[in-house]
C-alpha cells in the first residue's frame, strides 16, 4: 500500500449541509448508476417493452370488437389507456424496486457517505423517465403497426406528458415501499394501489355501462382517468384540456406531499 | 469554526439502542485515541455492529452520546460523515455492478471529478490486486475480493477514522493475513480503526485496546495483554463416568484448584487451571472419592473462557 498520509480531522474543513448543488450532482451519479445497472440488466426493461406489447395486442383484440365494433375504432380508446397504465404500473414496480435496492448492504455505505440524503431516491425515480420513454415509445409503436397513427408530435407531446405524471406518481409509490415492512410487501402495497388505479378508470372502456358508485370513483376521482383523457385528447386533436390540467396539478401535488414524506421514510432511522 | 485537535477519535457514552423493547445496546461507554486500532470483541448478537452502525451514523441511538474527533453523530451528522469510512460486515458494494463502475460511483459522490475519480480507483484497485478484476461484475467476486474491494471504496476519501465490522470473517488464513498488513499500513499512515470481530487471536494480533461486550453491554476494556490476564491461563475439563457424581467432582476441584467449576449437561466440569502441578492433586482426591473418570483435558484459554470469565455465562458465549 501507498503511504500517503491521513489529513487528520482537525485539519480539515468541515460542512454540516450539503448544498443544492451538490444534491443535484449527487442526484445524477445516482441516476447514472441506476441506468448502469438496467445497462447490465437488460432484462429489467421487460416490463416496459414486452408487457405493453402484450397488454396492447391482447385489449385491443379482445375488447376491441365488443365495445367498439371493431379494432380500429377501439384503438383511440385503448392505446391512451395502455400507455398510462403501463406508466402506472411502472411506477408501481419503481417502488418495489427501489426498497430492494435501499435493503441491500451497499446502502449503508451510501447513508454513511456525506451525501445530500434525497439523492439516492431521486436518482432511483429519475432513472425510470427512461422506462417510461421506452413504454411510449414501444406502445405507439405497437399502435401504429395495428393501424394507430395520431400525429408525431401529438406522440411526442403524450410521451412526455406521460413522464412527467409517471415521475410524480413513482414518489407515492416509492413512499409505500418503503414504509412497508419488506420487499414482497412492498410490491403487494403497490399492485393494491395500481390495479383499482388502473382498471376502475377509462383506461379499457368506457364509463357509461359500470355502476354508479364505479363511474363516480372512475370519471371524477380517479386520477388517473384525468391523465388518460388528457392523453386521449393530446392524441386526438392536440388539445390541452381542463383534464390535461386536472392530471398535472394532481401528479404535482403528488410530488410536493410525497417528497418529504418518502425522505422521512427513508431517514426514519438514521 | 472551532477546530480543536481532540485526542479522541471516538467517544461513546451510556450508548442505547433499543429494537422492539430489547435493548441491543445497553449503555455501553469507551473511548478510542487518535491514531490507534480498538478491537470490539463479543458473540454473535453482542451488539458489536449496532454500536458501529450508531457511530457510522447508519442507526439513530436512543439515548447516550456517540461523539467522533469530537463531533456528535446525531448533531453533526454530515461532518461526521465526511471523517469515517465504513467496512461493513455484508460487503457495502453493489454486486450488479464491476468493481472499477463501484469506485467510480463511490468516488463521483465524494466529490472527485470524472477523470480524478477514474484515476483514484485505478489506484486503489492496484493496491489492493484487484486490477485485472476491474472489469468483472462483483458477484463473480470471491469474498477476499469482495472485502478487499469493500475496504478500497471506504479508502477513497483518506477518511482519519474506518469502520471494520468483521473485517476477515470467513476468509482464509493467507488473505486474512494480507488483511492485518493492510489494516496496520493504514494505522501507520494516521488511521484511527474500529475493528469489530470474534476472533480474540485477530483482537490480539492488531488492537491496542480491546473494548470486549455483551448482551449490549461493555464488559471489559482492557490492552490485550491485561484481557489475557484477567483470563486464566488454561483450563481443565474432565468427564465423570457417572453423570449424578459430577456436583461432586466440581466441589472438589474447586476445593484443590481454588476457582468456580461449571458442570454442563453433558456432565463435563470445566475449571480454570492455573498451575498444572495441582493437576496430580485433582485426580488423587477423586480417586480418593471414588468418582471415575471418563475423559480429561486441558485446554489453553479460547474465546470461550474469555466470555465465559467475563460475563459468567457459559451459553451466551460462541
Amino acid at each position: 500500500m501507498t503511504n500517503t498520509a491521513i489529513i487528520p480531522a482537525h485539519k480539515r474543513d468541515l460542512k454540516n449541509h450539503v448544498g443544492f448543488g451538490t444534491a443535484v450532482k449527487n442526484t445524477f451519479t445516482f441516476t447514472y448508476r441506476a441506468l448502469l445497472k438496467v445497462a447490465h440488466n437488460p432484462e429489467s426493461l421487460l416490463d416496459v417493452t414486452l408487457m405493453p406489447i402484450l397488454f396492447t395486442l391482447m385489449f385491443t383484440y379482445l375488447f376491441g370488437g365488443a365495445i367498439s365494433g371493431d379494432i380500429t375504432s377501439y384503438l383511440p380508446i385503448i392505446i391512451p389507456g395502455i400507455l398510462i397504465q403501463t406508466c402506472v404500473t411502472s411506477c408501481g414496480n419503481a417502488g418495489s424496486q427501489l426498497r430492494e435496492d435501499i435493503d441491500k448492504s451497499v446502502f449503508n455505505r451510501f447513508k454513511s457517505m456525506p451525501i445530500a440524503r434525497i439523492s439516492p431516491l431521486a436518482g432511483v425515480l429519475t432513472a425510470d423517465l427512461l422506462r417510461y420513454a421506452i413504454a411510449g415509445a414501444v406502445v405507439f409503436t405497437v399502435g401504429a403497426a395495428i393501424g394507430y397513427r395520431p400525429g408525431f408530435l401529438n406522440v411526442i407531446a403524450c410521451i412526455g406528458f406521460m413522464m412527467f405524471v409517471g415521475w410524480c406518481l413513482s414518489w407515492l409509490f416509492a413512499f409505500v415501499a418503503l414504509t412497508a415492512k419488506s420487499v414482497s410487501s412492498a410490491s403487494i402495497y403497490g399492485m393494491l394501489i395500481m390495479f383499482p388505479l388502473t382498471f376502475l378508470s377509462n383506461a379499457h372502456v368506457p364509463t357509461e355501462t359500470m355502476p354508479k358508485a364505479v363511474r363516480y370513483f372512475a370519471e371524477y376521482i380517479n386520477p388517473v382517468s384525468k391523465a388518460i383523457t388528457a392523453a386521449h385528447e393530446i392524441l386526438g386533436n392536440g388539445a390541452i384540456s381542463t383534464d390535461f390540467w386536472l392530471a398535472l396539478i394532481g401528479s404535482l401535488a403528488i410530488f410536493i406531499v410525497f417528497v418529504p414524506l418518502t425522505l422521512w421514510a427513508y431517514k426514519r432511522n438514521a | 469554526m472551532d477546530k480543536i485537535k481532540s485526542e479522541y477519535a471516538v467517544e461513546v457514552a451510556e450508548l442505547v439502542k433499543v429494537f422492539d423493547k430489547k435493548k441491543a445496546v445497553d449503555g455501553i461507554s469507551f473511548t478510542i485515541r487518535t491514531g490507534t486500532i480498538c478491537g470490539l470483541l463479543g458473540p454473535n448478537g453482542a451488539g458489536k455492529t449496532t454500536t458501529i452502525n450508531m457511530l457510522a451514523t447508519l442507526l439513530k441511538p436512543d439515548a447516550g452520546t456517540a461523539k467522533i474527533f469530537g463531533y456528535d453523530v446525531t448533531k453533526e451528522t454530515q461532518k461526521v460523515r465526511q471523517l469515517i469510512g465504513l467496512t461493513g460486515q455484508y460487503a457495502t458494494i453493489d454486486e450488479s455492478l464491476t468493481a472499477m463502475e463501484n469506485l467510480k460511483i463511490f468516488a463521483r459522490l465524494l466529490g472527485f471529478s470524472r477523470t480524478d475519480a477514474k484515476r483514484k480507483a485505478e489506484e486503489l484497485l492496484e493496491e489492493f490486486s484487484l486490477t485485472e478484476a476491474a472489469n468483472r461484475k462483483v458477484s463473480m467476486f470471491s469474498g477476499g475480493m469482495r472485502r478487499r474491494l469493500d475496504l478500497a471504496a471506504s479508502l477513497l476519501a483518506s477518511p482519519p477514522l474506518i469502520f471494520l465490522d468483521e473485517p476477515t470473517t470467513g476468509l482464509d488464513p493467507r488473505t486474512r493475513a494480507q488483511m492485518w498488513q493492510t489494516i496496520r499500513t493504514l494505522v501507520k499512515n494516521g488511521s484511527t480503526i474500529l475493528l469489530t470481530t470474534q476472533y480474540l487471536d485477530e483482537a490480539d494480533q492488531l488492537a491496542d485496546d480491546i473494548v470486549v461486550i455483551n448482551k449490549g453491554k461493555v464488559v471489559a476494556h482492557d490492552t490485550p495483554a491485561g484481557l489475557k490476564r484477567s483470563v486464566s491461563a488454561s483450563s481443565l475439563q474432565l468427564t465423570v463416568k457417572n453423570p449424578d457424581c459430577a456436583p461432586k467432582a466440581a466441589q472438589i476441584t474447586e476445593r484443590v484448584l481454588g476457582g468456580k467449576a461449571q458442570v454442563s449437561e453433558a456432565a463435563e466440569v470445566t475449571i480454570p487451571l492455573a498451575d498444572t502441578a495441582k493437576l496430580a492433586d485433582v485426580l488423587v482426591k477423586l480417586k480418593e472419592m471414588e468418582i471415575d473418570i471418563a475423559a480429561i483435558n486441558v485446554r489453553e484459554p479460547s474465546l470461550d473462557e474469555v466470555f465465559f470469565a467475563l460475563t459468567g455465562d457459559k451459553k451466551e458465549a460462541v
